[in-house]
């Protein structure tokens, strides 16, 4: 057993960061994910002599990110939403030039300045690109302090076994509440294998290694994005997760992540606790989604509901899964307002009625 | 009139090669047009690093601009950074690898407009990277519009009528700005337009090359270079007008240099 700690979700996230051997991260303050970098200067360099600068901006970072992947180390970068916009044009050439990293989203509300309490307003823009070009993010959803922690390490591993931008898209609230926490051990960085892609200075053994996302013939920059999609298309096949709860007889699935997911089970505790089947599929993965469990639920569920902390986002891809075999519903807050679960089972109860 | 014949021996035992490619670049014919100095300044790069033997510990940062392939002629490890990012992106490799030599290679408008802010951090922060700046007072890639460093007065696609002030503000001379950082430890302008320039302009290279070894901040080279094509100018003619217009308000030489307790291990 690791290590028992009661912690942040930031704080978690940060610990786990320099327990997995990161290198260096890059970031700027902004509410509400600032204890990251603060947490990362007090402690990183200390235990680990992992490099941590505070840059001038968003757009610097994501671009030392860049430069720091590319150089072969395990590196990372935070923000919130404003700031992840920031970084697009760079997560656009990291995704084209598939150098590994780990990028953590801690969702506030927008569009805009907007506010700084918790939102999943950003789904679209982590799922279906935000930079431009044909890409994929591997998107991962925590929805405890725990899996802040986990899924540091996991992120950093998926990364680098596909060469890929991995991002964390948490939110306000997994970022400021406090839970227990199990730490791994840490993981020694001078054990890490530098891949042998990186540019780590030409030896007379091999070509010069050159990271680019510049392909300028037509037929060359096909090819490249050919193969990017065929990368895709295996991760999409070994990488997908998920979390069923007595979606089995359910007559009603709940599909929500993160933060939702939590208050969407506790709405299903409270509707079987009064006879109604109600489940919930919680995609862990954002990208890649969960798509089959949900249509193979849409076998036997007579409605599902997505719930989520926007105006509709995810619940676009639901309806891609469910395919027209029953109604597909969205009930969602914005502006950083948490529906409470009883909130949650007034929406059920209403749109059971009508299916059952 | 026919050719003259000329009875070369290229086999002759008695040739002294006295200058070659050297294994820094690759063997590739460059895309640059005829007369402009990227040519120049990308060999007088790769023969520091070849002088220097830091070969396996050099890497480079592309631009976005007309050197935007700098790649393919440098046979080095390199990274191409989005347009006016090539300092951050350094800054990253840098602390990864803190004892390789780290250089960025920018245009005007890649480091002097759109990626002002990197640069003036980078070397705020005295980064020990080594950043060479080409200024030819004209974008190049994009047909010829007007750089930050253009001058009053001069033509482009988005001057039609010569820089005005009124109009389109003041050539910046970013280099003389970076020089009062505290972080930047070398400032020096240079150019590519005659032999002696581009010797001094190589030794500068190498300086910058050589300081990061001390670790005490920034090494930053402006070389003042042409664009013959969209200058409009024959190549021996945009050297003329280099000389005639752009070093008059872009004159040559240090602007700080490190002293000799600087210069300490």
């Amino acid at each position: 057993m690791g290590e028992l700690r009661l912690m942040k979700g930031n704080e978690a996230l940060a610990e786990a960061a320099i327990r997995a051997g990161m290198d260096a991260y890059f970031g700027y303050p902004i509410t509400p994910q600032s204890e990251v970098l603060e947490y990362l200067t007090r402690e990183a360099w200390l235990r680990t002599k992992a490099s941590i600068l505070q840059a001038e901006s968003e757009v610097a970072s994501i671009n030392m990110l860049y430069g720091a992947g590319g150089a072969g180390g395990r590196v990372m970068t935070s923000s919130s939403s404003p700031g992840i916009s920031l970084m697009q044009e760079g997560i656009s050439y990291i995704a084209g030039a598939e150098i590994p990293c780990l990028i953590v989203n801690v969702n506030r509300g927008g569009p805009g300045l907007g506010t700084i309490q918790p939102s999943q307003g950003d789904y679209f823009q982590s799922v279906k690109g935000g930079g431009h070009g044909d890409y994929r993010l591997i998107v991962l959803a925590p929805a405890t302090v725990q899996e802040m922690a986990d899924f540091v390490l996991e992120g950093f591993e998926l990364a680098e076994k596909y060469r890929n931008p991995v991002l964390i898209l948490t939110d306000g609230a997994l970022g400021q509440m406090m839970e227990k926490v199990e730490l791994r051990d840490q993981v020694d960085r001078a054990a890490r294998k530098i891949p042998g892609w990186a540019t780590t200075g030409k030896t007379p053994d091999r070509a010069a290694n050159v990271l680019t996302s510049l392909f300028i013939q037509p037929e060359e920059m096909e090819q490249v994005n050919l193969r990017l999609q065929e990368k895709y298309k295996v991760i999409e096949q070994n990488e997908i997760r998920y979390q069923t709860i007595q979606v089995e007889d359910a007559d009603m699935v709940l599909v929500a992540y993160g933060l939702s997911a939590r208050i969407s089970r506790k709405a299903m505790e409270i509707c079987r606790a009064h006879g109604m089947k109600v489940g919930v599929i919680r995609p862990i993965s954002l990208w890649p989604y969960p798509s089959q469990v949900i249509t193979d639920a849409a076998q036997h569920a007579k409605a599902f509901l997505a719930v989520e902390l926007n105006a509709g986002q995810m619940v676009e891809d639901v309806r891609l899964a469910v395919n027209g075999r029953c109604p597909v519903e969205h009930y969602g807050r914005m502006g950083g307002i948490i529906p409470s679960p009883e909130e949650i089972v007034t929406v059920i109860e209403k749109l059971y009625s009508q299916v059952s | 009139m026919d050719n003259p014949k000329i009875d070369i021996d290229l086999d002759h035992e008695e040739l002294d090669v006295v200058c070659e490619r050297p294994d820094t670049l690759k063997d590739a014919r460059m895309h640059y047009c005829p007369g402009c100095g990227h040519g120049v300044a990308h060999r007088i790069i790769m023969e520091a690093v070849a002088e220097l033997g830091i070969q396996d510990k050099t890497i480079g940062v592309a631009p976005v601009g007309c050197s935007v392939f700098a790649y393919h002629y440098m046979n080095i490890d390199m990274q191409e950074a989005a347009h006016g990012r090539a300092t951050a992106v350094a800054t990253g490799i840098k602390h990864i690898l803190p004892d390789h030599y780290v250089f960025t290679y920018q245009g005007d408008g890649d480091l002097a407009a759109i990626g002002t802010a990197e640069t003036i951090h980078t070397v705020n922060r005295g980064e020990n990277l080594l950043i060479v700046f080409i200024n030819n007072a004209i974008y190049g890639m994009t047909g010829g519009q007007m750089a930050p460093t253009t001058l009053f007065g001069q033509k482009t696609s988005t001057s039609p009528y010569g820089r005005q002030r009124e109009f389109n503000g003041n050539p910046l001379k970013i280099t003389e700005l970076l020089a009062q950082l505290p972080g930047a430890f070398y400032v020096t302008r240079q150019a590519v337009n005659n032999p002696n320039a581009v010797r001094k302009a190589k030794k500068a290279i190498i300086n910058g090359f050589k300081y990061q070894e001390l670790k005490r901040g920034t090494s930053f080279v402006e070389i003042v270079s042409n664009c013959p094509t969209n200058w409009g100018l024959p190549p021996v003619k945009a050297n003329e007008w280099l000389v005639e217009n752009m070093l008059p308000y872009y004159p040559l030489g240090d602007i700080k240099v490190p002293s000799k307790e600087d210069l300490q291990p």
